[in-house]
């Protein structure tokens, strides 16, 4: 919401720094975004009046002009613009001067004229012709710049002189005398044949100038009247200089004043609570609260008298009367449909909206004023005079004020006459019942709509307007009536037409004022406050609420506040959010803390950073293509998964049911910027469909993966061990895994911890990272936060140290290739007595002196006896055991 | 006899004293004060001599003898040291060689902000909840307040699962608040981090998905004023002490009066600059007192009990902590950015 300062200062004057305003604003609960200084870009820029002007010597269209700037002695300024005469107040850069844009002036020499400056165009100031209507240029042909196309067939004579005839009616003239007759109307002296005169609105023609003056019509032509082309007068285009057409302006005075450029446009973020903070009467009661300044508003006062009966000419129908609570309108004839007076055309201008014309401009003050948006609809259009305001029926189509044909459904809501809409209710009128240049009589609009009603048609029609954002918030159906008045007052006071008597006014049932009980003791107590009871009611009233002992009778305008905790807020603004104590909690202490499962969170990311890997954040929703790239089977119950139906795009459309893709693509994707050595871990969510209340199943997955820097199958299996390591996962174990499709089927394992499967490790199948578009060893790890939790081992015991040394001896063995080191190593535990305590392998080899599917492997064995120093004869005795265990059981025999 | 003694040791001392390895200092003791040595033979002549010399001579061998000793010790000791010097000297590194690689993994900069904002609140005796992130629009919206029609119930904002709009992903971590007055006892002091969805496109400062945390606290005679010293506590601890706040009115549906918390722009003290966008301050969080209505839904009665409750977002956090300039960098994952933290 844009907020002209000069505007609201019609109700309230607050006079103080841009700054200071937006800092109070702010506090007191309207954020203040962004002030603009309208004429903040304009610096050194007056009015000047020409003085004198004379063609420039080297050039065939410049003027050298003597301007008189309000100083001692007038400035030179070169100018190309033709639409200039002496006597024309126009704007003046001067040397080193500031425009619009950041351009900066100064002065120069242009052909060796020197210039000081320059005389600037609408365009130049950052208006256009919407502000300043009359700043309208059009361009007589003048014969001094014909250029023909071709120039051995000129379609005028070179050499063509006063008299001589151009075509039928139209003769060459030679201009004698200019006279201003008007705004933009100069009375011309013409020698053609005879001498005569004639009125033209063409500014850009001088004393000496040949003109085509069409007799028979008695008219200067311009380009068009002559058929010709601009590229033939390249110099008599309908653009030029500013010419001021301004009351009480003086050569030497400020520019920025005279177009309105002296306002400061405050921004603010509304919330949506507030749309009666979307005005600046709303804006200027939160203002006149703030700076407890004195709010004057103004009662509409409508004449009225215009010929005719509005009961006669208007009915209005509102079948659909749950989605438009309250219908205003009132009727305006004669319309004389012009320019709005300057005064509106800047105060639009500063809030952001174009000025169009009288009638337009003034719904559209109305609704920046009063907060309520106005329709106006030619009365012509009204087929049947009647207004109907109901659903749209399904396919109903209306070509919209912006020239687009919607198609509508029954969810909107249309204002129609008898035969057809005429207008989408809150949203845009239809370009059927516009206003245009002939409108003779005028409907204006004052409604309220039901709020989620237009917005839900907005978004569908993918049209949000001014209009559609206020009603979509909810408006006080209180608004409407003042606000029709409001808009025919206006049209009274400009002279834009005769405001019919009478109002028509459909609602079931106007809502009952809200009552509350102040209760201060309740809101000190939600504040920790102690503000006084007759502070509470002062701010309050300010605010525009009845407040009569213990009652407080909330304005129509707050149907934010439905209780005692709204009129605490109110109060907590006025009173100053900064002006609350701070009190730190009391009360019963609590013990918080990290549960279990958020210190196994805790602890495992420590451990995977300890090992080198560095933390990821990956998005949890993906494609269902990405089940291919890890090729799952097409039946794979694991595809099961949420969809979004309205994602953003198809990469983010399911929720993931596995991690893996999710690292994958971050493992992808540092490859690809060519990191050499890369291990991440992230502890990641799985989506699975069948939970509570059709929510997810939602597990974590400790995601590990990585490559290069000598990564392998056994370092990620290291870390695999020492997560379990230090969780005192008991009798863990490891599996082939041939299966699974995501991994290569001779590196990937399953961890198991008892019974439990914990996850699966390995190298990332080959396959799988060609769907990635990578030839790279990537490693990879799922591994279930959920079974890790639940395999955390006992809190250990102290164990004695033992008292008397090992003896260790080494076996190398040869079995057949096939036999895993796990059963070996079982085999050895298992038949090792009561003194073996540990076997390390240390060796595995193949190769010469082994034969072929067979190979060695060597390990130690620790024995120690805990009550004595081990003898030899237990120690061979153990390894005896040992050796004759494996060649039965595992045909393994010693080397 | 005496000057054969007297030459012997001159002779022995210059010896001792050139000496410049061990083993040929442990060759002169031998040559000199062996059983065979030079000393001994010539002791072996004292019989030789009349019994008023032989104590004079014996006098004078043991002297010499015990000054060779002290000789061969000192310049054993000097050679130990000298050899224990060129050993050092020799095993003089350049320790400006680059280490031997021990690569620690890194914490992901928004966790890095999570983890300190949780112990924080842990401190003051919170509790930290998990919730799911698919999850009832009845706990997203419904239950705070949100009604039907509110904007944030649209499609366009709002991820959703089913046509009738009522499983979606999770718009705020505020659901959380609802979960916790439906099941904890009170009084209730908790946070809830955690991942949230929503419809923006990704580009420098939106992603359809982030992170926040919410914090609630409920208690009888729970005020604003708590929740006002209680969050500029947090902001001490996070920002440094000192750290200037300032609360603005706001708009929340489950909180009244609803409040957003500043903070004092760091790099230019609240005077206005690029990186409070000229303002003086930054927001860090909405809060407020949570709305009767929505204690009331949850089975709490407002008339006895109150509270306060927050909601922060922590990408936004961990990017100013860290001066990080762009939000997709967060989800990018590239470890050179890891590794920066």
């Amino acid at each position: 919401m844009n907020l002209s300062r000069k505007w609201l200062n019609e109700f309230v004057k607050i006079d103080v720094g841009s700054r200071d305003f937006a800092e109070a604003m702010t506090l007191s609960g309207s954020k203040v975004e962004v002030t603009e200084e309208l004429g903040a870009e304009i610096e050194n820029v007056k009015v000047g009046k020409v003085l004198s002007m004379a063609k420039h010597p080297n050039s065939d269209h410049m003027w050298i002009c003597r301007i008189d700037v309000g100083e001692d002695s007038p400035v030179q300024i070169v100018t190309g613009a033709w639409n200039v005469h002496v006597g024309d107040l126009v704007p003046t850069a001067l040397h080193k001067s500031h425009l619009p844009g950041g351009k900066v002036i100064e002065k120069g020499k242009l052909r060796g004229e020197e210039s000081f400056g320059m005389l600037c165009s609408l365009k130049e100031l950052g208006l256009d012709e919407r502000d300043f209507p009359y700043a309208v240029i059009s361009a007589a042909a003048v014969l001094g710049d014909y250029h023909p196309l071709d120039k051995a067939k000129p379609s005028v004579s070179p050499d063509i002189k006063a008299g001589d005839t151009i075509f039928g009616s139209v003769k060459a003239a030679l201009v004698t005398s200019v006279e201003s007759v008007g705004v933009n109307l100069f009375k011309l002296g013409l020698d053609c044949e005879k001498a005569c005169e004639v009125v033209t609105p063409c500014q850009n023609v001088h004393v000496g100038d040949l003109v085509a003056y069409d007799t028979a019509k008695d008219k200067v032509c311009t380009l068009a009247d002559l058929h010709a082309k601009q590229e033939e007068f390249p110099h008599c285009i309908e653009d030029g200089i500013f010419i001021l057409h301004e009351d009480g302006i003086a050569p030497g005075d400020d520019i920025r004043p005279v177009i309105g450029a002296d306002d400061s446009v405050v921004e603010f973020e509304i919330t949506p609570n507030r749309p009666d903070c979307l005005s600046v009467i709303g804006l200027a009661r939160e203002a006149s609260a703030t700076f407890d300044a004195p709010l004057t508003l103004h009662e509409p006062q409508v004449k009225g008298g215009a010929e005719g009966s509005l009961s006669e000419l208007l009915k209005v129908e509102v079948p659909a009367s749950d989605l438009c609570p309250r219908y205003t309108a009132r009727m305006v004839r004669n319309v004389r449909i012009a320019p709005s007076p300057k005064w509106m055309r800047e105060r639009l201008r500063a809030m952001g909206v174009r000025p169009i014309n009288n009638i337009v401009d003034i719904t559209n003050y109305v609704m920046m004023e009063y907060g309520q948006p106005m329709h106006a609809f030619d009365y012509r259009y009204v087929k049947g005079g009647k207004i109907i305001v109901r659903r749209a029926q399904d396919g109903e189509e209306l070509t919209t004020l912006d020239g687009n044909l919607r198609k509508l459904n029954s969810n909107m809501l249309v204002i129609a006459d008898d035969t057809r809409a005429v207008g989408l209710a809150g949203i845009m009128g239809g370009l059927n019942s516009e206003i245009v240049g002939d409108t003779v009589d005028v409907v204006f609009e004052s409604a309220t709509f039901d709020g989620t009603c237009i917005r839900k048609g907005a978004l569908a029609l993918g049209m949000r307007t001014e209009a559609s954002a206020k009603f979509e918030k909810g408006l006080d159906p209180m608004n409407t009536l003042p606000a029709v008045n409001r808009a025919c007052e206006l049209v009274e006071m400009l002279g834009a037409g005769d405001v019919l008597d009478g109002v028509i006014d459909v609602y079931d049932k106007l809502p009952e004022p809200t009552v509350l009980d102040l209760r201060p003791d309740k809101i000190n107590a939600l504040l920790g406050t102690d503000i006084p009871t007759a502070e509470m009611v002062s701010i309050l009233r300010k605010l525009g609420f009845g407040v009569d002992g213990e009652t407080v009778t909330v304005p129509s305008w707050r149907g934010d506040v439905k209780h005692y905790s709204d009129l605490a807020e109110e109060v907590a603004r006025f009173h100053g959010y900064n002006n609350i104590p701070c009190t730190l909690v009391s009360g019963e202490t609590t013990r918080g803390g990290y549960s279990a499962a958020q210190k196994l969170e805790q602890q495992l990311g420590s451990i995977c950073r300890a090992a080198g890997y560095d933390e990821i954040i990956t998005y949890s929703f993906i494609s269902s293509s990405y089940y291919d790239k890890i090729r799952w089977a097409a039946d794979d119950e694991r595809r099961q998964s949420f969809k979004i139906l309205n994602p953003l795009g198809e990469d983010t459309s399911i929720m993931r049911t596995t991690v893996l893709p999710s690292m994958l693509e971050i493992l992808v994707r540092n490859y690809n910027y060519r990191n050499k050595s890369v291990r991440l871990y992230e502890l990641g969510r799985t989506y699975a469909l069948g939970g509570e209340d059709g929510l997810a199943i939602e597990r974590k997955v400790l995601s590990l993966g990585a490559y290069g820097g000598g990564m392998d199958f056994f370092r990620l299996k290291g870390l695999v061990e020492a997560v379990l390591d230090s969780i005192r996962a008991k009798d863990v174990s490891y599996k082939a895994c041939r299966t699974n499709p995501s991994y290569h089927p001779g590196r990937c394992a399953e961890v198991y911890v008892g019974e439990r499967l914990i996850g699966v490790f390995g190298q990332i199948h080959p396959l799988v990272a060609s769907n990635y578009g990578v030839d790279a060893e990537f490693y990879c790890a799922e591994l279930s936060f959920e079974a890790l939790m639940a395999s955390v081992g006992e809190d250990p015991t102290y164990v004695p140290l033992p008292r008397f040394p090992a003896v260790t001896r080494d076996i190398a063995l040869v079995c057949d290739a096939g036999i895993p080191v796990a059963e070996l190593k079982r085999c050895i535990m298992e038949n090792g007595g009561e003194y073996l305590v540990g076997c390390n392998l240390f060796d595995i080899y193949t190769g010469s002196h082994i034969a072929d599917g067979k190979k060695s492997v060597a390990f130690s064995l620790t024995m120690r006896a805990k009550d004595q120093t081990l003898t030899d004869e237990h120690a061979e005795e153990t390894v005896a055991n040992v050796l004759s265990a494996l060649a039965e059981k595992l045909g393994a025999i010693i080397r | 006899m005496k000057a054969l003694m007297q030459e012997l040791r001159e002779n022995a001392l210059n010896a001792i004293s050139d000496a410049e390895s061990i083993d040929s200092l442990d060759a002169l003791r031998v040559r000199y004060l062996g059983k065979k040595g030079e000393l001994t033979a010539i002791l072996k002549q004292m019989g030789k001599l009349s019994a008023e010399e032989r104590p004079v001579m014996g006098q004078l061998a043991n002297q010499i003898r015990s000054d060779l000793e002290a000789s061969i010790e000192n310049t054993r000791k000097r050679l130990e040291a000298a050899a224990l010097e060129a050993r050092l000297q020799m095993e003089t590194l350049d320790v400006t060689i680059p280490a031997k690689e021990l690569k620690l993994g890194h914490k992901h900069p928004m966790y890095m902000a999570l983890d300190e904002i949780k112990d924080i609140f842990v401190g003051m005796g919170f509790t930290v909840l998990d919730g799911p992130e698919v999850e009832l629009a009845s706990y997203n919206f419904d239950k705070l307040n949100a009604e039907e029609g509110h904007p944030s119930r649209d499609w366009s904002d709002t991820f959703y699962f089913d046509e009738d709009s009522r499983v979606m992903l999770r718009s705020q971590t505020s659901p959380m608040q609802v979960r916790a007055m439906e099941t904890m006892p009170l009084p209730i002091r908790i946070i809830a981090p955690g991942r949230v969805y929503r419809k923006d496109e990704v580009d420098a400062t939106h992603s359809p998905m982030f992170h926040q945390v919410e914090g609630m606290v409920i208690d009888k005679n729970v005020t604003m004023a708590d929740l006002k010293g209680t969050l500029n506590a947090v902001m001490e601890q996070l920002f440094g002490e000192g750290t200037v706040t300032r609360f603005r009115p706001h708009h929340f549906p489950f909180t009244e009066p609803s409040c957003e918390m500043d903070v004092q722009c760091h790099k230019c003290g609240g005077k206005g600059c690029p990186t409070c966008k000229g303002e003086g301050w930054i927001e860090v969080l909405g809060a407020g007192m949570i709305h009767p209505h929505v204690l009331e839904m949850s089975g709490i009665d407002p008339e006895e009990y109150t509270g306060w409750a927050f909601g922060m977002g922590l990408e936004r956090l961990a990017m100013r902590r860290f001066k990080i300039s762009d939000l997709r960098l967060i989800f990018e994952n590239d470890v050179r950015f890891l590794e920066q933290f």
